[in-house]
C-alpha cells in the first residue's frame, strides 16, 4: 500500500538518474548546505593535500527508525565516523558522504537529515568534501542509508595500539552505557518512561584530543563500543592482546532508567549498542587524572574506571557481579534476543 | 528499579551466603526448576560462592529447550507457506531438524519477533488478507497472555489468527523427575513466576508424596541465596515443607484472573517434552470451543518427526542427571553459534548459561 500523503514532495527514481532532477536536488539541498571550497570544485572527487600520518575510517548507517529521541540518522552518520577516526588517536578533518535513498522519502525528511549532517559536521570541525546520492526503488531500501568515510590527522602525541596495552592498565568508560541502544529500542517498542531515554549520539573527538594533548602515549587504546556493546569491545581487547580483562559490575556507569528499560525488555546492557561514549585503556599512573579530565568535559561527565588489564585469565573478560560473584563475559553470537519469560 | 536493587545487594546476599556455609554439613543436591534461575545463578556467579557440598542441579524449566523438535519444524513449514509467523525472541535460533526459524526468515519467511501475543493480534487485524500465527510456547507463565490473544482475536472477529501452542506445566515435570530412578534431587527451588500465576496449591501434594522440600523462589541474587538457604535449612533439620521465598510476588492462590483466562481457552492434556519425551497431563491443549484458533488443526501441518542429534544429551541435562560441561560435545561440536540441541541456544538453557558465563577458569560446580 502506498502510504505517501498527497501533496508531499518525495524523492523518486528521477532524482537518482543523473539528469536535471539530480542536479536540482544536489544544488538545492546538498551544495547549498555544505558549501565549501572542496565541494565547490564540483569534480568527480576532491583534491586534498595530506601531510603526515592519516587515519581513515568508513561506516554505513542503516538505522530504523531514521528519526529517534536525541537525534537522527544524519548526525549519527557523522558522529559515528568522526568518533571512529578519533579512536585511532587522530583529529578528524574530512568526511565523504553517500546516500542511498529509497524512493518515496519526503524531500522534507531528506533536507532535515542533510541539515543534521551539516550541523554535526560543523560541531565536530569536519568538512564534507565528496559525496554521492543514489535512489533505489521502493522496497529495495529502508527509507535512507548513509555511508561516510572520515579522514583525520594522527595526533602528534597519539600512539594507539593493542601492542601498548600492559597488565595493570586501567579501563575507563567515558559515560553511561546502553543509552543509545535503549533509546532506539524504546522507540521501536513504543515504551515510555517517566522521562524520555534519549540517544547520546555525539562527537567525542575534542575530548579525545584533550586527552592526547595531556597524556600522550599513556593513552594506550581507544575504542568505540557501538554494536556488540561494552561486552563486545572488551572481549576483543582480551582476545587480541592475549591478556585478561577484569571489570566490576558496580563500577559500570548505567543510568537508572536505561537499566529499568533493559530489565523490562529482557536485555543485558553490556551488549546494548552505544554512541557518544568510548573506552580508554590507559597507564595505571594517569588513570585518576584521565577520569578527572573526562569528568570536567561535557562529553565525559559520567566517566568511570571500571576495571583493569590482568594477567590472570588471558583472552577472557571476567566480571565481578554486584554480589561479589564472578563470571565470564563472552561476546554476543548474533543479535541480542528478548527472552520468553 | 525498586524491588530489584535491594535484591542485588552485596551485604544482604553475603549474610545469607555466610549462613549457608554455617549450616551445610553434608552433600545436598538442590534443583532450581526454572531456566531464568539457572541464568541468574550463573550470571551472578552464585555457584562459585556456595559451599562445595551444595550442588545446584539445573532443571527443565527452559521453555525453548523443551519445545519439541517437530513443533519447530511445523513453525518453519508455516513460515515457508506465506504465513506471518510471530514468535518470542529466543525461539528463533533453536535448530529444527534442518534449519532454525532465523534461517527460514533469511530465506524470505515473514517472521516477526514480538514481546506479546497481543501484538500478533494487532498484526492480524492489519493484515486480514494473510494468516498470522503466534508461536505460543512456554510454561504457565506465558499461558495467560497466549490465551488472552485468542480471546482478543475472537472479540475482534478475526478469522486469520491462530496459535501454534506448546504449553508445558511445571508440577508434572517435577513429578516425572522425582519418579525417575536416577533422580538424586534432595530439594527444589520452585519457579517463582509460574507460581505467581498458578499459586502454591499444586505443590503441597508433591511435598507430601515425595517428602521433599520445595521453596518457591525468585530470580534476583538475594532471592536465590535466600531460597537455597531455606531449602538447606529444611534438609539439615530433616523437614519437608512448601515454603514461599518469593512472597512479594507469589500468593497462595495465584492470580485468579490469569487462571480463569487459561481455563477458558486451554485444557490439560499430554505433551511431549524435547529431550524428555511425553509426560501425561503435562501441558495445555486448546479446548474444542477454540479449535479454530489452533494452528495445528487449521493448517494440517505435516507430521514431521525427525530424530534428535544423537550426540546431544539434552534429555539428561534437562532432568539434572548431567551438567553441561560433562557433555563430550560441550564447547566443541556444540556452541551457541552452532548448537546441537536447544539448551545451547536459549539464554535460559543450562548449556548456553555455562558457555556464556563460566568456563574452566571458574570451576563449574
Amino acid at each position: 500500500m502506498d502510504k505517501r500523503k498527497p501533496g508531499v514532495e518525495t524523492i523518486n527514481l528521477g532524482h537518482g538518474s543523473g539528469g536535471t532532477m539530480t542536479r536540482d536536488l544536489l544544488d538545492k539541498i546538498i551544495f547549498k548546505t555544505f558549501n565549501n571550497p572542496y565541494l565547490n570544485q564540483k569534480h568527480d572527487g576532491s583534491i586534498v593535500k595530506f601531510a603526515g600520518d592519516y587515519a581513515i575510517s568508513t561506516d554505513s548507517f542503516v538505522i530504523t527508525p531514521i528519526f529517534f529521541k536525541g537525534g537522527n540518522i544524519g548526525e549519527l552518520a557523522v558522529n559515528g565516523t568522526v568518533n571512529d577516526v578519533a579512536m585511532c588517536g587522530a583529529i578528524p578533518k574530512f568526511l565523504s558522504l553517500a546516500f542511498i535513498v529509497e524512493e518515496g522519502l519526503s524531500l522534507d525528511d531528506f533536507a532535515k537529515i542533510v541539515n543534521s549532517v551539516k550541523k554535526a559536521a560543523d560541531k565536530s570541525g569536519v568538512q564534507i568534501i565528496t559525496g554521492d546520492t543514489k535512489v533505489v526503488e521502493r522496497g529495495k531500501g529502508d527509507k535512507i542509508f548513509i555511508n561516510t568515510t572520515g579522514f583525520g590527522e594522527v595526533h602528534p602525541k597519539g600512539n594507539i595500539s593493542f601492542d601498548n596495552i600492559e597488565v595493570g592498565d586501567k579501563i575507563i568508560v567515558s559515560g553511561y552505557i546502553a543509552q543509545h541502544g535503549m533509546a532506539i529500542m524504546s522507540e521501536r517498542e513504543g515504551l515510555e518512561f517517566e522521562s524520555t531515554i534519549e540517544s547520546d549520539t555525539t562527537n567525542v573527538n575534542f575530548l579525545v584530543k584533550e586527552l592526547l594533548d595531556k597524556f600522550g602515549n599513556d593513552i594506550h587504546l581507544l575504542r568505540d563500543p557501538t554494536r556488540g556493546g561494552l561486552a563486545g569491545v572488551l572481549s576483543e581487547i582480551a582476545t587480541d592482546t592475549n591478556k585478561g580483562v577484569a571489570i566490576k559490575e558496580n563500577e559500570i556507569p548505567l543510568e537508572m532508567q536505561v537499566a529499568a528499560a533493559c530489565e523490562i525488555l529482557g536485555l543485558d546492557p553490556m551488549y546494548v549498542a552505544n554512541e557518544g561514549i568510548f573506552i580508554a585503556i590507559v597507564a595505571a599512573e594517569v588513570a585518576d587524572e584521565v577520569v578527572e579530565t573526562m569528568k570536567n568535559n561535557e562529553k565525559g561527565v559520567n566517566a568511570a574506571c571500571i576495571g583493569e588489564i590482568s594477567d590472570g585469565h588471558p583472552k577472557k573478560v571476567v566480571l565481578e557481579s554486584t554480589i561479589g560473584g564472578k563470571r565470564i563475559v563472552s561476546p554476543l553470537i548474533g543479535e541480542q534476543l528478548p527472552r520468553i519469560c | 528499579m525498586k524491588y530489584l536493587n535491594e535484591y542485588r545487594n552485596l551485604e544482604s546476599t553475603k549474610r545469607y551466603l555466610d549462613e549457608i556455609h554455617k549450616i551445610a554439613t553434608t552433600n545436598w543436591n538442590i534443583m532450581e526448576i526454572c531456566g531464568g534461575q539457572t541464568h541468574s545463578l550463573v550470571k551472578n556467579g552464585i555457584l562459585e560462592l556456595l559451599p562445595e557440598t551444595v550442588r545446584m542441579i539445573h532443571g527443565p524449566g527452559c521453555p525453548v529447550c523443551v519445545t519439541p523438535l517437530n513443533l519447530i519444524d511445523k513453525a518453519i513449514e508455516l513460515l515457508e507457506n506465506d504465513v506471518i509467523l510471530c514468535s518470542y525472541g529466543d525461539m528463533i535460533r533453536v535448530p529444527g531438524s534442518e534449519k532454525s526459524l532465523l534461517e527460514a526468515k533469511a530465506a524470505g519467511g515473514d517472521l516477526r519477533i514480538l514481546y506479546s501475543p497481543i501484538e500478533a493480534v494487532a498484526i492480524a487485524k492489519e493484515n486480514q488478507d494473510r494468516e498470522v500465527v503466534f508461536f505460543a510456547v512456554g510454561f504457565e507463565t506465558t499461558a495467560p497472555a497466549n490465551a488472552l490473544s485468542v480471546l482478543h482475536a475472537e472479540k475482534e472477529g478475526l478469522t486469520n489468527y491462530s496459535i501454534l501452542a506448546s504449553h508445558v506445566l511445571v508440577p508434572p515435570a517435577m513429578e516425572a523427575i522425582l519418579s525417575d530412578e536416577l533422580c538424586n534431587i534432595d530439594a527444589f527451588l520452585g519457579a517463582g513466576h509460574v507460581c505467581a500465576i498458578m499459586g502454591m496449591q499444586e505443590y503441597y501434594p508433591l511435598v507430601e508424596t515425595y517428602k521433599i522440600p520445595i521453596v518457591i523462589t525468585g530470580f534476583e541474587p538475594l532471592d536465590l541465596v535466600q531460597g537455597i538457604y531455606m531449602a538447606l535449612k529444611q534438609l539439615e533439620e530433616g523437614k519437608f515443607l512448601l515454603e514461599n521465598q518469593y512472597a512479594r510476588v507469589v500468593k497462595e492462590h495465584g492470580n485468579k484472573a490469569a487462571i480463569d483466562v487459561i481455563k477458558k481457552v486451554f485444557e490439560v492434556g499430554n505433551r511431549k517434552w524435547r529431550g524428555i519425551g511425553e509426560i501425561p497431563n503435562s501441558g495445555y491443549i486448546i479446548r474444542e470451543a477454540y479449535r479454530k484458533y489452533d494452528a495445528e488443526a487449521k493448517f494440517k501441518v505435516g507430521k514431521i518427526s525427525a530424530p534428535e542429534n544423537s550426540q546431544c544429551i539434552a534429555g539428561e541435562i534437562l532432568r539434572g542427571i548431567k551438567k553441561p560441561h560433562q557433555c563430550s560435545q560441550f564447547g566443541k561440536a556444540c556452541t551457541p553459534s552452532n548448537p546441537l540441541g536447544a539448551p545451547m541456544v536459549s539464554s535460559e538453557g543450562a548449556c548456553a548459561a555455562y558457555f556464556h558465563f563460566s568456563d574452566n577458569l571458574i570451576s563449574s560446580k
